[in-house]
């Protein structure tokens, strides 16, 4: 093991830069699914015939595909039916159809969380569905609905990772490519690269509970 | 539609793949089931430092991606020697992250059942251990089962990395038909349905199990 040689400045350097890809992608995606997740949530707690339905039944088929098998679609499968993507998008489209599936259901039972009489009572003091939907339950629901969120987004982060079956310059891609130049910084390199992840995704899981303990 | 003709021709190595997608779960399951009753045991055992053990396992591993640890498996160990074959890397590095959520599931289920419990076993002359075992986890177990379903779904999914290091599931002889016959998508919406032939009856076994035992609170 070559610690002294695996912790270059310039492997540090080249690190960094993968995480700054690792975190690009999972800010873009979580925000996109976000957008997604509360449209396709509030359409399937509104029960609008079909259209309810078809969301279900999408839903369940994303969320229990192994999100790799997602990626191989969008960047292996997709240029064959004549949507070529780069590694970046196809990344991108892969998380956020898996995470918008995610999320949607966090959505759905935060809204289910609230408390049937509260809508009876706002549409008996003559607000609209609409209106109870987005004054009453929308507001109280957003507000349960972070810690999970937040959950989720150390999901994401944790699976960017993944995109290394493509090659994507994330984190994991550079750690590979450093290893492959010398065995000796493998075990120093892993070390270092789980680290970067702990320190990143234990300070959430942290802001997250405390969320948690405020809304209780 | 898909040609199903890929299907048909290469059935066997489809159900190679699947054989090996539900040996190296439920192989996993098996042993992150013994690993993770340890640690929830190790984080609610009145011993500080195994408290300090069980703490820093299940909030390292949780935070760290699964494919790391596969990798540190299969890369990292032969970096010191140690030579594994793709399928027990994949499987030890499933194991040892599985072991992480499945103690935290365990912990939230013996924590459900009231500290009288214990407390009455210890004063009955049975050792810790002894009410752990006989008292505490039978109770806890009732309420453990959901969320252990929930966990192994994730697990079929998440077995699908085992693919990145060859590791002979479904996701590697997809690309292995895949570059057999040239075809892609097609490729993938069988391997997509042998997925769904294992989640989805899980996930709605889970459904159904949450729902009862909402039911009985």
């Amino acid at each position: 093991m070559d610690f002294i040689g695996a912790y270059s400045p310039v492997h540090f350097k080249f690190l960094l830069e993968g995480f700054a890809v690792t975190l690009e992608v999972a800010f873009i995606s979580i925000a996109l699914s976000f957008a997604i997740g509360i449209i396709v949530g509030i359409l399937r707690y509104g029960q609008i015939p079909v259209v309810s339905h078809i969301l279900a039944i999408l839903v369940e088929v994303i969320r229990n595909l192994p999100l790799l098998l997602i990626i191989f679609f969008t960047y292996f499968a997709l240029p064959e039916i004549g949507f070529k993507l780069d590694k970046l998008y196809a990344a991108i489209l892969a998380l956020v159809i898996f995470e918008s599936a995610m999320l949607s259901e966090i959505v759905r039972s935060g809204l289910n969380s609230i408390e049937k009489g509260q809508i009876e009572a706002a549409r008996s003091s003559g607000l609209t569905y609409l209106q109870t939907l987005w004054h009453i339950v929308l507001p109280q629901a957003l507000r349960r609905m972070v810690p999970p969120i937040v959950g989720q987004f150390i999901s994401l982060l944790k699976d960017t990772s993944l995109a290394v079956v493509i090659a994507l310059p994330e984190l994991m891609n550079h750690a590979q490519i450093i290893n492959g130049r010398n065995v000796n910084y493998v075990i120093p390199i892993f070390l270092l690269v789980a680290i970067m992840y702990f320190v990143v995704n234990y300070s959430l899981s942290l802001l997250s509970r405390k969320l948690e303990y405020k809304h209780r | 539609m898909p040609d199903y003709s890929i299907l048909i021709e290469h059935w066997d190595l489809y159900m190679q793949g699947f054989l090996h997608t539900i040996k190296s779960s439920v192989l996993a399951l098996i042993g992150s089931l013994l690993i993770g009753t340890v640690m929830a045991i190790f984080r609610i055992a009145p011993v500080r430092p195994l408290n300090w053990i069980g703490a820093a396992y299940v909030e390292f591993i949780r935070n760290i991606p699964l494919i790391l640890i596969v990798f540190v498996f299969f890369v990292g160990l032969p970096a010191l020697g140690i030579r594994l074959d793709s399928f027990t890397a994949g499987t030890l590095g499933l194991t040892v992250y599985t072991a992480a959520f499945i103690a935290e599931v365990i912990r939230a289920g013996i924590l459900s059942v009231p500290k009288g419990q214990m407390e009455a076993a210890r004063s009955s002359g049975l050792t810790y251990l002894q009410a752990m075992w006989h008292v505490i986890l039978p109770q806890a177990i009732k309420i453990v089962i959901p969320p252990m379903g929930n966990q192994f779904i994730n697990l079929v999914k998440n077995s699908s990395v085992l693919g990145v290091i060859a590791g002979l599931d479904l996701m590697y002889f997809g690309d292995l038909i895949s570059s057999e016959t040239f075809v892609t998508f097609d490729v993938y919406i069988f391997v997509a349905m042998f997925y769904l032939v294992l989640t989805i009856p899980l996930s709605l076994g889970v459904g159904a199990l949450e729902r009862r035992l909402a039911r009985s609170r």
